[in-house]
């Protein structure tokens, strides 16, 4: 039972984290993109406009939650809570952090420990396509129908290039746990590089790009094109129900960030030194640090690139990354094989 | 004790996502309802502890292959009426008969036997599927792995090269 009341702590604590954190990066994304356009952005609620998010999301929940009168209202009212679950689903297995020692047991840093965590990952993934589906289709009105209709096509073919970017990865790693993952990206490269998966750079480009179209942000956000499609597959929705999309929306974005992160940044080594609890924080804040300079990334390309065309999305998905990711795994495969095996004729 | 509780759960989801497949007149529910029944299968291969087949199942069933079919229903129109009056009138009472003679095969022969016990790859713990299913699919099935992987191919080429054809030359349209 004991691992019982850890694992409810751990998903306790892990829940909470995600929600301040969502908090703290809707408001960065807002000042942020408010500085790249030249304004001044949310600066009323508490210390230069921190607040904000907070008051924003009790507005939500104070307003009306309007059920359109097309609406097909089981799946209209399960689609938020759909889309809720797979973002938090997700963050359970990324490893935050160094595994602590307290006593004569070692507690990890993370919910759970998956050895298949990364097809978990994208299982999980592929689940939220259906909140974005279902949510435009039940809504009984043309422009979510249309956004959902987009979002099905572009999330199942961005998905394979993500899946196809993390085959190199699993390949050089030889695991598909992230906790080992992490753990094999320690040592440095002739003693001065650290030996990150970033290395496989094709990989993290593609990663990276597949992860702006799975998270449906800018240049990729043809799902909710404003000026196209009033709102995209949340037209319809109001008050709480629209705050939980958004929340949605926010937690995968730090979820894609914090992958990137585990995946080809190292997860949560850097330099460590000092007494032993800084030897336990100084990892968790590495990989915040990383998951922040990689949530910038985002930010900047949403202020900075202009949506593309439908057909350009379509085209760059199918016609670059996947090619482009397969040809890197053979790439890759050769490589690994040689470095493991020899020589075939040695 | 929690396995059979947890099963007992799930395999009533799986059937109540089969019949509301097979009964639902909206396109829509049909699609929600085998996606309940692929992602219950999921987690009986969970309480099997064959987690990579559950993870695959997902990614590939109710991921994929799913999403794909709601995107054609949408495609091709949602709230269109559907003609439900029966085109072949021996249909239903050979569905059922079959449906029967399956349920008494079955029966039959659970009466006998069950496959019970240690799994056949001799795995228990949560660790290792990935490299138990690698090692059948890469040692001892490789010649079926890679048959299968060329009928899958050659259906695709196929698939897209009908798709293609047309009567008329690929220059005169436009």
């Amino acid at each position: 039972m004991d691992g019982f009341w850890l694992a409810a702590l751990k998903v306790l604590i892990a829940f909470a984290l995600l929600f301040n954190i969502v908090l703290v990066l809707v408001w960065v994304e807002r000042r942020l993109v408010a500085r790249m356009q030249n304004r001044i952005g949310p600066n009323r609620a508490g210390p230069a406009g921190m607040l904000q998010t907070l008051a924003d999301g009790l507005k939500l929940m104070f307003k009306e939650s309007i059920d359109p009168r097309r609406a097909q209202l089981g799946i209209y009212l399960a689609a938020p809570v759909l889309a809720l679950i797979p973002a938090l689903l997700i963050f359970l297995i990324i490893p935050i952090g160094a595994p602590i020692t307290i006593g004569d047991t070692t507690y990890d840093l993370q919910v759970t420990d998956l050895n298949i965590a990364v097809l978990y990952f994208l299982a999980m993934s592929s689940i939220a396509v259906y909140a974005i589906v279902l949510a435009g289709w039940s809504s009984g009105s043309k422009y979510p129908l249309l956004g959902s209709v987009r979002a099905a096509a572009q999330m199942i073919s961005y998905e394979a290039a993500l899946g196809l970017a993390l085959v190199p990865v699993i390949l050089y790693n030889r695991t598909t746990s992230l906790a080992e993952i992490v753990a094999a990206q320690g040592g440095t490269f002739f003693g001065i590089f650290p030996a990150w998966n970033i290395v496989l750079i094709p990989s993290f480009i593609v990663f990276l790009i597949a992860g702006f179209a799975e998270t449906n942000r800018a240049p990729f956000d043809l799902v909710e094109a404003e000026q196209e499609l009033v709102g995209g597959y949340h037209t319809e929705y109001s008050g709480f129900r629209f705050a939980l999309f958004f929340l949605a929306e926010y937690i995968n974005l730090f979820n894609i960030s914090a992958l990137t992160v585990v995946f080809f940044l190292g997860g949560w080594h850097g330099p460590v030194f000092g007494p032993t609890f800084l030897q336990y924080l100084l990892p968790i804040f590495w990989f915040l640090l990383k998951t922040a300079a990689v949530i910038f990334v985002f930010i900047w390309a949403r202020a900075s690139l202009p949506r593309m065309r439908y057909d350009q999305l379509m085209e760059f998905g199918w016609k670059r990354l996947i090619p482009l990711s397969l040809v890197w795994i053979m790439v890759v495969m050769v490589a690994v094989g040689l470095r493991r095996f020899g020589l075939p004729w040695s | 004790m929690i396995e059979v509780f947890v099963f007992a759960i799930f395999a009533a989801i799986a059937i109540a996502g089969a019949l509301v497949m097979v009964i639902g007149r909206n396109p829509v529910y049909s699609a929600i309802g085998l996606l309940t029944t692929m992602f219950s299968i999921a987690v009986f291969y969970v309480l099997q502890n064959a987690h990579f087949v559950a993870a695959v199942q997902v990614v590939i069933y109710a991921g994929a292959v799913m999403t794909l079919f709601l995107f054609v229903i949408m495609m091709i129109g949602v709230d269109k009426k559907e003609d439900t009056t029966e085109q072949i009138p021996w249909q239903r009472p050979i569905a059922i008969a079959v449906s029967v003679g399956l349920a008494a095969v079955i029966l039959i022969a659970g009466s006998r036997a069950w496959i019970t016990g240690r799994s056949v790859f001799g795995v228990d713990g949560i660790n290792g599927t990935i490299e138990v299913v690698a090692d059948a699919l890469f040692g001892t099935w490789t010649l079926a792995f890679l048959s299968t992987i060329f009928l899958l191919t050659i259906a695709a080429v196929g698939t897209i090269a009908m798709a293609q054809y047309s009567p008329r030359r690929p220059e005169e349209e436009s």
